[in-house]
């Protein structure tokens, strides 16, 4: 029950992806952990949660770090830093979903090394970032030393502090889709004081037909489940749909029907959470179409 | 048991040390350099008591491994003050009562001192968020607040 | 913003300035000295191995593979301590404590092993080391389910878990009132348990050297004079062997009253192998194993007429002290004050009864920045006032004003046996309603209410006790609560004073010289403040319960005109005239009617030194112990307005208007700087902290992660204002204030949710007053919302 002083490590600061790969692949039985931002890592390190016997220090790779978009996609590299996305004009005014959830996590200070790599391979249930990867059907490039593959954002989150990515793997990249016209989003997050993790929290991506019916809806829970939920029922519900409030509404129950709170000692109950779920959803859904319609 | 030579340039001072990969930035600053105006307040990346500037960005120093201060430049509240003259932000925190322990102080004043880098003439609730990663107990945060202005106006966008 | 009008001018600053704190100059430039700052040759460092456990058998410790690991000096476990007599200690309260267990642990988080070594980092990986085997036992978690009689035991040495049964006020009388009362209400409250959550965690420095047999303590205490005390009469060192420093501390509220194992561990270790040794808790250990505060289970209940006229208050509480019960309270008083709980009404006749109870817990039942228990006490009757009022469909403001002692009525002798100082409380809440435009509010709360959006206006018109105490009915460990002020003015008008009391934050260096200056006409800046050492610092009670200001402050005061007399006749002797004929103002003697034909004070102190009147003692010196002749009365009238979020239950509070009447005030910055503090953790109790256990006796809020204290983000922007109604047996008229508005907001907080809740049936919500809480009951009446 004494923390703060973590167990003894062998530490590397490889300066390319190759050292790293290798590195990786050599030590990853023995249980090598990444280094990126280290607001989560070094933390469960103090905790003594996890006492890694080899720490590999990526934040000497300036290649891992980037936001730009090409060939239909917003990429972000691992290692970008949530300041610089908060920072990102780009993000701010045609990726409103995640600047929201970027400028909530944590507290400035936090955010000026968490990385957006970290908080998705965290997947800690309370975290923003998983669930707005869900939304915005993204799509993770992983690499180890044979190669690389892509993973869908659906099939990358498994469970509480889980994901498909492999010990001898890093994420290196995050591909977003670039957003239709008249498109939007956002994101709100109940948690119990400023900077904590949410209770819960929804993400909602959203892009309208010139008709005003809804081309695509992305639409996902975080925190309330110990996995983010995709809520492909309610996507479904509005996708070539007329917006108006009895379908948000309509939307909301969806959501809270769909999901599944765990309970947590002395935490909020559950059914609270799925009301919840509901509600934050309705909100940003209406924020959503504020942003589009103005 | 790995031992790494690191140097960091703590207030434009270097300091050398053979240390553990292990060790935490704020003990290389509190036990080897013997800079203890950086202070220790939770285990949880919660309190920001040991907020310091490295390369320019402020960072919760028990957050960090030391070993990745290597070669960098860090600022703590002990290099704040210039030729005898309280910086502005000091200034401001003695002028509007913006502590009272001194045990957040550091971390706070550093947490301003990121602010108003970023953002020279921040409102009430830009404040508010650029400390809240900072926890007080003494204040209630309204002097500091009132502190982070006067410093915001008399550097009129200077630091 | 006028920047220059808040430089203030150098020269004197007695009452009333708002001068800048003197011991901020170190403060704003890193160079406070804190415990954990210090570092001596030579020094290891302590780390505890905890109980895992609420309640275990301790079966067996191997320490075998932890004493293997290069650089581990020693390891102590509570056997060892034991044969040097050290194992359990006395509490301030007369019970005893355990340093280090022997046979079981009674509380998750307890201390069970000291490891020492030569560095922090191996101390951890020795301590992750040491096996302990626990036979876990069943806990007692619940103190009422302790009281029962097939409860389990808490402790290996009581034959029960009960720690005391105290009353107070006329039950039969009480019990008639209520039987013919037109009206009753009443209400269970559960106060909970709170940390009181300093910034820097506790921990301590223990030197020994073994030539001089001295015994030097640095550590985090509030009371270090006590502690002295304490610590000579357990170990068997001389008293004047033994220093305790008590150097920079970072906030204390309370928590650091209290002794805890660490202090003794470290110190053993110190004379042992004769090397310093640090011990500085981590947070989450601070959390999980020092005192809390609160943990009170009330049930209260008033009588009135139907008019709203209070006739009487009777309140059965059943307290939580964790294992040892150690609270930090006057030795008489096993509930604290929590008999102020008649408050500012005129009440006929009273009875209150508290019953403590030893539970699976750490120990403590500590204040939190509130003078004995008397937080408990003005939740208690604030919102029993105010559920009285909705009983009766009357304004609370109304009923307030209707019920409270009136100004003519002072010294007012309450029926649990208090005599208020002064007061006057319809002014505090007639200035705080005029200046939250409270009938105003209440017409946009009757609007609101139209379009089914819930808004609430709470009021709490608080009474403070405190300045403990009269020294014939205070004490601690049965050492009078006194104070101390030594004043020393050298030759040249510098000053040296020093307190028995020890700042955490409150700014004693400043308030102190302030009466210095006020009193003698000597520049604040040429006053040096000292104290937290007991080699040098006159012997008092230390700094808590708002008690600095009416007692070592007083003291200052007393001091300072023992040495205005004598500095007078030095005067007369240089200006060749009576004593009676002379004049001082503002740091100048001069016979009446010539002004300008003037002593300074410094030229008197020279003379005192070089020039004194034949028959006289040289030197210009006094020092006080002031035994104040009673406790003073702060008030104050709390207005807040909530608006409720009917999708989330959020409650958001909107404006918080503070109106307090401390006395005659020394510095105004301070004393706004010590409220808006105090409102803070008021907002934090009300909102979001709590310390919860589980049926296991396993902790929830045992770190800063989980323990929530406000942000500077949801913290509201407080307004505050002032009355001044000067205690009269106070030498300066002033009275405490560090802790008011801790003790006085939550109920305002609490009354302002209720209040938008109150239309609905809702006649309490349980602190914190979280979202999900508020939630349940909008959807249970049918008003939540589902967007």
């Amino acid at each position: 029950m004494t923390i703060m002083y973590p167990a003894s490590f062998e530490y590397f600061s490889p300066l390319n992806m190759d050292e790293v790969l290798e590195l990786l692949s050599k030590y990853y039985k023995d249980g090598a952990k990444i280094l990126a931002g280290g607001q989560s890592l070094i933390i469960a390190m103090k905790l003594r949660i996890i006492s890694p016997k080899y720490v590999i220090d990526i934040n000497n790779i300036p290649s891992l770090s980037f936001i730009n978009e090409s060939d239909g996609y917003l990429k972000i590299g691992a290692l970008t830093r949530y300041v610089d996305l908060e920072d990102s004009d780009l993000i701010k005014t045609k990726y409103p979903l995640l600047y929201e959830a970027v400028k909530n996590i944590a507290d400035p200070i936090v955010r000026n090394w968490g990385t957006i790599g970290g908080n998705i391979c965290y997947n800690f249930p309370g975290n923003n970032l998983p669930a707005v990867m869900l939304a915005y059907n993204a799509r993770f490039i992983v690499r180890n030393l044979s190669g690389s593959r892509t993973i869908s954002a659906k099939d990358f989150f498994l469970g509480p502090l889980q994901t498909s990515l492999k010990e001898d793997e890093i994420l290196t990249e995050i591909q977003i889709p670039i957003p239709q016209p008249k498109n939007s989003g956002y994101f709100i997050k109940l948690a119990k004081r400023t900077g904590d993790f949410a209770i819960v929290s929804t993400a909602v991506n959203l892009s309208l037909n010139y008709d005003g019916t809804v081309k695509e809806a992305g639409i996902a829970i975080g925190g309330a489940t110990n996995n983010p939920v995709k809520i492909v029922k309610a996507e479904e519900a509005l996708v070539g749909s007329k917006i108006n409030d009895e379908l948000i509404r309509e939307v909301g129950k969806i959501v809270s029907d769909v999901i599944e709170p765990v309970e947590e000692p002395f935490g909020p109950p559950v059914d609270y959470k799925k009301a919840m779920a509901g509600v934050l959803t309705i909100r940003a859904i209406k924020q959503s179409l504020k942003n589009i319609i103005g | 048991m790995q031992k790494v030579h690191v140097k960091i340039n703590i207030n434009e001072k270097p300091y050398e040390a053979e240390i553990e990969p292990r060790l935490l930035l704020v003990h290389f600053i509190r036990d080897i350099a013997g800079l203890t105006g950086t202070h220790i307040g939770c285990d949880t990346t919660n309190c920001g008591a040991c907020t310091v500037i490295l390369n320019g960005k402020a960072v919760k120093s028990c957050t960090m491994f030391a070993v990745q201060a290597n070669g960098k430049d860090v600022i703590t509240i002990e290099g704040l003050a210039k030729d005898g003259k309280l910086h502005p932000i000091q200034e401001g925190f003695w002028v509007k009562h913006g502590l009272q322990c001194g045990y957040c102080t550091p971390g706070m004043i550093m947490a301003a001192y990121q602010l108003l880098k970023k953002n020279p003439n921040p409102s009430e609730e830009e404040i508010r968020i650029g400390i809240s990663g900072n926890l007080c107990r003494c204040t209630g945060y309204q002097n500091i607040v009132e502190a982070i202005k006067y410093a915001s106006e008399k550097m009129k966008g200077e630091i | 913003m006028a920047i220059e009008e808040t430089l203030i001018p150098e020269g004197i600053h007695g009452m009333g300035h708002k001068i800048r704190r003197k011991e901020d100059t170190r403060f704003l430039q890193g160079k406070g000295m804190y415990v954990d700052d210090i570092k001596l040759p030579g020094m290891a460092y302590l780390v505890f191995v905890r109980s895992p456990y609420a309640h275990a058998k301790i079966k067996k410790i191997n320490l075998e593979k932890a004493k293997s690991i290069p650089g581990v000096i020693d390891i102590i476990t509570g056997e060892e301590l034991d044969k040097a007599g050290l194992s359990w200690i006395p509490t301030l309260m007369g019970d005893k404590m355990m340093v280090l267990p022997i046979d079981k642990v009674v509380f998750q988080g307890q201390e069970v092993v000291a490891v020492i070594a030569e560095d922090k980092y191996i101390a951890t990986d020795a301590a992750n080391q040491v096996e302990i085997e626990y036979e876990p036992l069943e806990p007692v978690v619940d103190p009422r389910k302790a009281l029962e009689a097939n409860s389990p035991l808490v402790r290996p040495d009581k034959n029960s878990n009960l720690v005391f049964k105290w009353e107070a006020g006329d039950r039969d009388l009480t019990d008639k009132i209520f039987k013919e009362a037109e009206v009753t209400v009443s209400q269970d409250f559960y106060y909970q348990r709170l940390h009181v959550a300093y910034m820097e965690p506790v921990g301590s420095v223990a030197q020994y050297e073994p030539v001089s047999g001295k015994l030097t303590l640095w550590m985090t205490t509030q009371a270090p004079h006590v502690v002295r005390t304490v610590f000579s009469l357990v170990t068997k060192i001389p008293e004047n062997k033994i220093r305790i420093v008590s150097p920079d501390i970072g906030g204390g509220f309370g928590g650091k009253v209290y002794v805890y194992p660490g202090y003794v561990v470290s110190t053993y270790a110190a004379i042992k192998l004769g090397r310093p040794i640090k011990w500085i808790n981590t947070r989450s250990e601070d959390m999980k194993s020092t005192a809390f505060a609160r943990d009170f289970h009330i049930h209260g209940e008033l009588a009135a007429k139907k008019d709203g006229t209070i006739l009487g208050l009777r309140i059965n509480v059943i307290s939580d002290h964790g294992a040892f019960y150690g609270d930090a309270n006057p030795s008489k008083f096993p509930a604290g004050l929590f008999s102020i709980c008649t408050g500012a009404y005129d009440i006929k006749a009273a009875y209150v009864e508290v019953t403590g109870a030893y539970t699976n817990k750490p120990a403590g039942g500590i204040a939190y920045r509130c003078s004995f228990r008397v937080t408990e006490a003005v939740y208690t009757i604030e919102r029993l006032v105010d559920i009285l009022a909705h009983e009766l469909h009357m304004d609370p403001a109304e009923l307030r004003l209707k019920n409270f002692i009136p100004p003519e009525k002072f010294p007012y002798k309450s029926v649990l046996g208090w005599t208020y100082d002064s007061g006057n409380y319809a002014a505090a809440l007639k200035k705080a309603m005029e200046k939250i435009g409270y009938y105003e509010l209440r017409k946009e709360q009757e609007e609101k209410r139209k379009k089914g959006e819930l808004m609430g206006i709470g009021i709490s018109t608080f009474v403070e006790i405190v300045g403990a105490g009269p020294a014939d009915l205070f004490d601690i460990v049965g050492i009078k609560m006194f104070d101390s002020a030594e004043i020393r003015i050298h030759p040249t008008g510098k000053v040296i004073a020093r307190f028995g009391t020890r700042a955490q934050g409150q700014g004693h260096e400043t308030t102190y010289a302030q009466i210095i200056s006020e009193i003698l006409g000597i520049p604040v800046e040429d006053i040096i403040v000292e104290e937290g050492d007991t080699d040098t610092c006159p012997y008092g009670l230390g700094t808590y319960a708002s008690r600095s200001t009416p007692t070592a402050g007083a003291a200052a005061a007393v001091s300072s005109r023992k040495i205005l007399d004598k500095a007078k006749k030095i005067a007369a002797h240089l200006l060749e005239a009576r004593e009676e004929d002379i004049e001082f103002d503002k740091g100048r003697f001069y016979v009446r009617g010539y002004p300008d034909k003037f002593k300074s004070i410094q030229e008197v102190a020279f003379a005192a030194y070089t020039n004194p009147p034949p028959n006289m003692e040289a030197g210009l010196e006094a020092i006080t112990y002031y035994n104040p002749p009673n406790m003073t009365f702060p008030f104050g009238a709390y207005i807040c307005v909530v608006d409720i979020d009917k999708g989330t239950g959020q409650v958001k509070v909107r404006r918080f208007v503070a109106v307090d009447d401390c006395g005659n005030i020394i510095n105004p910055v301070i004393v706004d700087g010590q409220i808006m503090g105090a409102l803070t953790m008021g907002f934090g109790t009300s909102f979001m902290e709590e310390i919860r256990y589980d049926e296991n006796g396993n902790i929830y809020g045992g770190s800063f992660a989980e323990y929530l204290i406000p942000t500077a983000v949801e913290t509201p922007r407080w307004e505050l204002d002032k009355t001044v109604t000067p205690s009269p047996h106070h030498p300066l008229g002033a009275k405490g204030v560090g802790e008011s508005a801790t003790v006085g907001s939550p109920a305002a907080f609490v009354n302002a949710t209720v209040d938008a809740l109150s239309h609905l049936g809702v006649k309490h919500v349980e602190m914190p007053i979280l979202p999900w809480k508020v939630w349940e009951i909008l959807k249970d009446k049918g008003v939540s919302s589902n967007e």
